[in-house]
């Protein structure tokens, strides 16, 4: 009787507080769940289990929709955020990895990761509109705001390529450093920003051309080069300040995002990948896929203030407003 | 600008490649710039059997892996407008300098041998005026990278110094040092037992007793199976002093294979059996490796074997030395794949690259048994003031080779 007291008051009590709640999503890759975490407590609220091998992980702009990429079992599955329940599945084409939507949330393009190809679902009617051969063992995806380009990375062919959502081909390629990961467009798609995890560094490309500008390079004092592995990567919406995951090296790197210099290094849990920011950009949440946990840094403060135990292996963040 | 449809392109390029018999010459593309390449497969007239029906030799093996590093090269060609052209050619010990004559006289200078070490050095001395580089997948020995080192011959399998450390630094982190060390008594396998040697004493361990197994003869499949076996190893390897592992020194394969549950110690069996360091096994997921383990499955449909991954490797150094420099000339490739900026994702965690004192493709190492990989070395414990990598064979203050 008084746990259900004491639900019921926590219910009222949660949806009080509901406009400012901010609520983040870790796909496990190994633990097959999402783990759902209440930002301002830092409490896991619930461990939904979904398909096999969740990977990629993309919220809508309402926060309402969760798309899951369960690569193992070859589909997209579309969560519910209110119910927390999957209520149906997409078609994804084979191994989906990472995605991203277009800006009006109708359209979910994802890497293919064991096909070489990437797949254009729309989520509304629930069909694949297109799929487009890139390079091999995509990842990456980036989308300007407008949604008339994406870019996606290939690993093993070490290129981005510039697809035209329009007509669906490719008009640019640019060769980027040993397996390249992310893809990140500022906010402003002045600039695109492609991790090389093998490489060790970060392109920095201007998209209008497009063509290389800068190469960012870290350096880890005690930390051997090789540990040094790029992966995710975030921008303020004002684009000063690039955050880089820097995978087994278990740090993420503060860039400044005017002159490209690394201004700081945090440490955070082991073999960090994912990166994402709270809507209001005061927080960035990192995944530790070895650790089994989130770290959370204090983007104004530039600390990292808090660990978060998750699921088994996690790889996407996403957080939302809600 | 239009890209053809990489799909259509490759699927047509594997199909055509997959219906060939070996020895066959896999057609370019006509319109972009050609970068040939050849496999030269040397077998022995009368091939050593392995010891286990499951080590049987696959009729593509090496060629296979060949097959799957021209795709991969041949994706990024048709962004770039190059194209990967593979000869497969299998021939015998006395036949394989001509089989090489006969390539680089079409043009093709770059081919990746499989071939012991005597062959291979034939092989390098008949081409040494010549623009051609050999890459060595197959041959350990150490002297191809000390003494007998040769500059138009590169290295993708590690050597036997490289594969004794990767184990050593293993059973040091594990603190399993003190070691049985049991050798073959063919030169190869006194070659490795030395390797284990000098690994044993530059990591630290203590070797409490060597025994070397007299390789007597006979045939290698028979169906009397376990039963002598199991008689006869226990009693070979009873009373050594204390130890913590047995290793086998077992290159010519002889007996490696028979020695694990047959000791008279309980002790696990390591190096030629047991827990052995390979530069690739198909169980290997990590670092994406399971991409190239389902990609390469596709193309052979069978699992993917050191000898694949070690000519795939040399494949695919000239590919991304083609891509990097966007050129086909030799030099050019040559000084890139020698030079600081080379790098290349191989699926083991880190990138690959060439060591410039001998050769040598430095990389991590896997060490396997049965059905899984256990560990990669180098292992984290062991720091090197230029790369981890080089913590495994000979490091460059010690090389005995000069080009």
């Amino acid at each position: 009787m008084n746990r259900l007291l004491a639900t019921t008051a926590a219910a009222l009590a949660a949806s009080a507080v509901a406009a400012v709640a901010q609520t983040v999503y870790v796909s496990n890759e190994r633990g097959n769940s999402i783990t759902i975490i209440d930002h301002e407590s830092g409490e896991v609220v619930e461990e939904v289990p979904v398909g096999q091998r969740p990977r990629g992980i993309n919220l809508s702009s309402d926060g309402k929709t969760l798309y899951i990429l369960a690569s193992d079992d070859n589909r997209v599955e579309v969560m519910d955020t209110e119910t927390r329940q999957v209520t149906h599945h997409l078609p994804s084409g084979p191994d989906p990895e990472l995605g991203i939507l277009s800006p009006d949330d109708k359209i979910l393009y994802v890497a293919n990761e064991d096909d070489n190809l990437v797949t254009a679902i729309d989520v509304e009617n629930r069909s694949i509109i297109a799929e487009i051969p890139v390079g091999i063992e995509p990842e990456g995806m980036g989308i300007t705001s407008d949604g008339k380009t994406v870019v996606n990375t290939s690993e093993t062919t070490n290129m981005a390529h510039f697809i035209d959502t329009e007509t669906y081909e490719i008009y640019a390629n640019i060769l980027v450093d040993q397996r390249p990961r992310f893809a990140e467009f500022t906010a402003d798609d002045s600039l695109l920003y492609v991790s090389a995890e093998i490489g060790g560094t970060v392109k920095v490309i201007d998209p209008s051309v497009p063509e290389v500008l800068h190469t960012i390079t870290f350096e880890i004092p005690g930390v051997p080069q090789e540990a040094i592995q790029p992966v995710g990567v975030r921008v303020t919406e004002d684009g000063s300040k690039v955050y880089v995951a820097l995978g087994p090296s278990n740090r993420v790197a503060l860039v400044n995002g005017e002159t490209w210099e690394v201004e700081e290094y945090f440490l955070v849990g082991q073999r960090v990948w994912q990166l994402a920011f709270t809507p209001d950009e005061k927080f960035l949440y990192t995944t530790n896929g070895i650790s089994n946990d989130v770290s959370v840094i204090d983007v104004e403060n530039n600390e990292v203030v808090r660990s978060i135990p998750v699921g088994e292996q996690p790889w996407g963040v996403q957080i939302g407003d809600h | 600008m239009h890209i053809p449809t990489r799909r259509a392109l490759a699927a047509g390029a594997v199909a055509l490649l997959a219906a060939m018999p070996a020895g066959a010459q896999a057609p370019g593309n006509g319109e972009a710039t050609p970068v040939p390449a050849a496999v030269l497969r040397v077998e022995p007239e009368r091939p050593r059997l392995p010891l286990s029906r499951l080590d049987l030799p696959p009729e593509d093996l090496g060629f296979a892996g060949a097959r799957l590093a021209t795709e991969d090269n041949r994706t990024t060609g048709t962004f770039l407008g190059q194209d990967f052209t593979l000869e497969e050619v299998s021939t015998s010990p006395d036949e394989a300098v001509a089989a090489l004559e006969e390539l680089t006289a079409s043009g093709i200078q770059f081919v990746v041998t499989m071939a012991d070490a005597d062959t291979l050095l034939e092989l390098s001395d008949a081409v040494a005026d010549e623009d051609v580089i050999l890459f060595n997948a197959t041959a350990p020995d150490d002297r191809l990278r000390g003494e007998d080192c040769r500059a138009n011959v590169f290295h993708t399998i590690p050597s036997r110094a490289m594969f004794a450390d990767a184990l050593a630094q293993f059973l040091m982190v594990k603190r399993w040092d003190r070691w049985f060390l049991v050798e073959g008594s063919h030169e190869a396998d006194t070659a490795l037992a030395d390797a284990y040697r000098r690994a044993a004493e530059k990591f630290g361990a203590n070797i409490v007793e060597s025994r070397v197994f007299e390789d007597t003869g006979g045939a290698r499949r028979t169906d009397a199976g376990h039963v002598q076996v199991q008689a006869q190893m226990p009693v070979f390897t009873q009373r050594a002093p204390e130890h913590h592992v047995l290793v086998a020194a077992d290159e010519s394969e002889v007996f490696g294979s028979y020695l694990p549950y047959h000791t008279w110690d309980p002790r696990p069996v390591a190096g030629s059996a047991g827990l052995r360091p390979t530069t690739w096994h198909p169980a290997h997921e990590a670092w994406a490796g399971m991409q190239m383990q389902s990609r390469f499955d596709r193309l052979a449909e069978r699992p993917m074997r050191p000898e694949d991954f070690n000519v795939w490797v040399a494949l695919r150094s000239i590919g991304e030395a083609a891509t990097r420099t966007n050129s086909t000339d030799f030099a050019s490739l040559r000084d890139y794949m020698l030079g600081d900026e080379f790098q290349l994702g191989a699926f083991k965690g880190v990138a690959v690259s060439y060591r410039q004192w001998d050769n040598q493709l430095r990389q991590p190492i896997l060490l396997a048994h049965d059905n899984m990989v256990v560990s990669v070395s180098p292992q984290d414990q062991y720091v090197h003031q230029f790369s981890p990598l080089d913590s495994l064979g000979v490091d460059e203050p010690e090389t005995t080779c000069s080009f």
